[in-house]
C-alpha cells in the first residue's frame, strides 16, 4: 500500500515554506511505501503524482482570521471539498485547491486524502520559519509519521 | 444603462499583482466605433535588468529564470546564448541537442497547461478547467498526463521540474546518461500518442473568426523549426541577425501601460509565438507534426490567432516527436559544459519561449561582470497585436451584452498565452456606460 506525501510552498517567502519543512523531517528518516514530493508550485497536475497511492497527505501553508501562527488544521479532502478561498496563499494562479477539486472533477482522488494547513505569520521575503510554525512542522511531520505507520498495521 | 448608437460603453478589467506580470484591459466603444483597446501589463523584467548589473557572467542564467515559474527555461536558454555570445563561446553536438531536449519539455508543459486548462475552457463555454472536467474527464486527463511528460522531461535534464538547476554558461552542471532516458522514453511515446488524438478534438472546437495581415516574426534556422538559435526573420521582409535586433526594433513607452511596447521599426506591430513559428517554420515541422495539422484543417499558412490553440497542440506533438529523436540519438558528452573564459564583451540572443521570442543582450567588462542587461519578454512584443486584436473582436460583436463581450476578449487575449492569462480568476471586470 503506497502513500504519497506532498508539500507547497515557497522557501524565500518566510512561513509559506512550512510544507517542504515537513518533507524534509519526514526524509530525515523516510517511512516506508511513503513517497515525499515539494513542489515550489502547485502543479496542475497533482493527481499525476498520487497515481496508485492509497493515501495521500498534503501540507500547506494557510492564512485565516483569528488563528494563531502555528495553527495546524486537518482537513478530510477526500469526503469534503475544499473551499476555494481556504488555501489562497498558492504561490501560483493555480492553488491546492483548485489542484484537488481539479482531481475530483476526474475522479483521480486517492481512497484517503487528508490536507495540513498550517497558520503562517510571515510570508515576506526571505528563508526561515517563525519558531511557532517551525514548532507546528515538527508536530505534524510526527503526526503524518504516525498516521502512515497506523495505515500500514492497519491495511489488510 | 443603454447600449445604443452613439452611446460610449466602457469595458474595464482591472487585474492584480502576479509574479509574471500584472495587466489590465479596457475598452471603449462609442456608437460603431472602437475608441480605445488597451491592454496594460507591467512586467517585471524591467527590475531585473537593474538586478543583473555588476552580477558575474555565469549568474545570469539562474537570476533570470526567476522571472517566470511557467517559462524559466526560455530565460536560461537566451541567457547562456547570449552569454556564450560575448564570450566567444559555442556549444555544439550533444551539449546543444540536451538543450534543445530540455526546451523540448518547457514546450511541452507550458503549451499542455494553456491549451486544456486554461484556453479550451473559453470556447467549450466553462468557467475553468475544473468544470470542463467534468464533462471531459478523459481529454483532460491525458492533458495533465502530457503535460507531466513536459515536467519530467525538464526534471530529468534540468534537475528539477520548475526553474532548473543544472543550466549553466556553457552546457551543464552534469549530463545525463542514456540508461537515464529509458523510462521517459516509454512515457514521451504515450504522451505523443494522446496528442495525435487531441488535435482533432481541438481542430473540433468553435473556433471564432478573426483573420488580419499580421507580421509574424520567429527566429529560423534551416534544417529545424525555430527554437534557440538562428536569424529572425518575418513573413514581411525582415532577415537579420540577432546582434542586429535594435536596429530593426524599437521599445515604446505607451502612456496607458507602464509596459514597454516593441514595434519593427517602419511597419508597427508584430506577432511573435507558435502561430509565427508555424508559419515561418512550418517546412520544418517533423512529419508526425505536419500531418497532423494537415488533418486538422491547418495549411502552412494560419492567419487566425484563434487558431492558436491548435497550433500550440501541433508544437507539442512536433517537441515530443523531436524528444524521442534527441534521446534516441543520445550519447553522453564527455565534458558537461565547454571551458569559458571571462572577457569583455556584448552579446545578443533570442530563443523561442513558448509564447514568441525572448530577447536577452548582455554587457560585461573584462571581468565578466554584467554592465547593462537588456531582456524582451514576448508578452511585451505581442501587447501591441493583443490590442489591435480587441479592437477587430469588439467591432464585429457590437451587439454582444457586457459580458459576452468581455468573454470574447479575454478569449482574444489567451490567443496569446500572456503571462496574465495565468491567472483568469483574478480578473475583476467593471462596465461603465454612458
Amino acid at each position: 500500500m503506497k502513500a504519497v506525501v506532498i508539500g507547497v510552498g515557497n522557501r524565500l517567502r518566510g512561513d509559506d515554506g512550512v510544507g517542504l519543512a515537513v518533507c524534509d523531517l519526514l526524509l530525515e528518516d523516510p517511512p516506508s511505501n511513503t513517497e515525499v514530493y515539494g513542489f515550489e508550485h502547485v502543479p496542475a497536475e497533482l493527481c499525476e503524482h498520487w497515481e496508485g497511492a492509497s493515501s495521500v497527505v498534503l501540507v500547506d501553508a494557510c492564512v485565516s482570521e483569528g488563528s494563531e501562527p502555528g495553527a495546524i488544521r486537518r482537513l478530510n479532502a477526500r469526503d469534503t471539498p475544499l473551499a476555494a478561498d481556504t488555501l489562497r496563499l498558492s504561490t501560483h494562479g493555480f492553488g491546492l485547491a483548485e489542484a484537488i477539486e481539479l482531481a475530483r472533477s476526474l475522479d483521480a482522488l486517492p481512497p484517503r486524502l487528508c490536507v495540513y494547513a498550517i497558520e503562517g505569520r510571515s510570508f515576506e521575503r526571505g528563508e526561515g520559519l517563525s519558531p511557532a510554525v517551525a514548532a507546528a512542522a515538527k508536530t505534524v511531520a510526527a503526526q503524518i509519521r504516525a498516521e502512515l505507520e497506523a495505515s500500514c498495521t492497519s491495511a489488510p | 444603462m443603454s447600449k445604443g448608437k452613439g452611446k460610449t460603453r466602457t469595458i474595464k478589467v482591472d487585474y492584480l499583482a502576479r509574479v509574471e506580470g500584472e495587466g489590465a484591459l479596457y475598452v471603449k466603444i462609442k456608437g460603431d466605433t472602437v475608441e480605445s483597446a488597451q491592454l496594460r501589463i507591467f512586467e517585471p523584467p524591467r527590475f531585473f535588468e537593474a538586478f543583473l548589473r555588476g552580477r558575474a557572467y555565469h549568474e545570469a542564467p539562474d537570476i533570470t529564470a526567476r522571472i517566470c515559474g511557467i517559462c524559466p527555461v526560455a530565460y536560461q536558454m537566451s541567457a547562456v546564448h547570449a552569454m556564450e555570445q560575448a564570450l566567444g563561446v559555442k556549444v555544439e553536438g550533444q551539449l546543444r541537442a540536451l538543450r534543445r531536449l530540455l526546451y523540448c519539455g518547457e514546450w511541452i508543459e507550458s503549451h499542455a497547461l494553456h491549451v486544456f486548462m486554461l484556453h479550451a475552457p473559453d470556447f467549450l463555454g466553462y468557467p475553468d478547467a475544473i468544470a470542463m472536467a467534468k464533462d471531459h474527464p478523459d481529454v483532460v486527463r491525458q492533458a495533465l498526463k502530457v503535460k507531466n511528460t513536459g515536467n519530467a522531461i525538464v526534471a530529468r535534464v534540468g534537475g528539477r521540474e520548475i526553474h532548473p538547476i543544472n543550466v549553466k554558461v556553457g552546457g551543464f552542471y552534469r549530463v545525463p546518461t542514456r540508461a537515464e532516458f529509458k523510462d521517459l522514453r516509454a512515457e514521451i511515446e504515450e504522451a505523443r500518442d494522446l496528442t495525435v488524438g487531441h488535435i482533432p478534438f481541438l481542430a473540433g472546437l468553435d473556433i471564432p473568426e478573426l483573420e488580419r495581415d499580421y507580421e509574424f516574426v520567429s527566429l529560423r534556422n534551416p534544417g529545424e523549426y525555430p527554437m534557440n538559435e538562428g536569424r529572425l526573420v518575418s513573413n514581411k521582409g525582415l532577415d537579420i541577425a540577432i546582434e542586429d535586433y535594435n536596429d530593426h526594433f524599437t521599445e515604446v513607452h505607451a502612456e496607458h501601460s507602464n509596459a514597454l511596447q516593441s514595434f519593427v521599426n517602419g511597419r508597427g506591430s508584430y506577432l511573435c509565438g507558435p502561430l509565427a513559428r508555424y508559419n515561418l517554420g512550418y517546412e520544418e515541422l517533423r512529419p508526425i507534426a505536419k500531418e497532423a495539422a494537415a488533418k486538422a484543417g491547418l495549411g502552412p499558412t494560419v492567419n487566425n490567432p484563434f487558431k492558436s490553440i491548435v497550433v500550440r497542440a501541433v508544437e507539442v506533438l512536433h517537441a515530443l516527436d523531436e524528444a524521442l529523436a534527441i534521446i534516441d540519438a543520445y550519447e553522453r558528452p564527455d565534458q558537461p559544459a565547454v571551458t569559458v573564459t571571462p572577457r569583455a564583451g556584448v552579446g545578443h540572443a533570442c530563443t523561442e519561449a513558448p509564447r514568441g521570442i525572448l530577447y536577452h543582450r548582455y554587457v560585461l567588462d573584462d571581468e565578466g561582470n554584467i554592465l547593462e542587461a537588456k531582456i524582451v519578454p514576448p508578452t511585451s512584443q505581442n501587447q501591441r497585436c493583443i490590442e489591435e486584436d480587441l479592437r477587430e473582436v469588439v467591432l464585429a460583436r457590437l451587439e454582444f451584452d457586457d459580458a459576452a463581450l468581455t468573454h470574447a476578449c479575454e478569449q482574444a487575449i489567451r490567443n496569446y498565452d500572456p503571462c496574465i492569462s495565468c491567472a483568469t480568476h483574478f480578473l475583476k471586470l467593471h462596465v461603465e456606460r454612458s
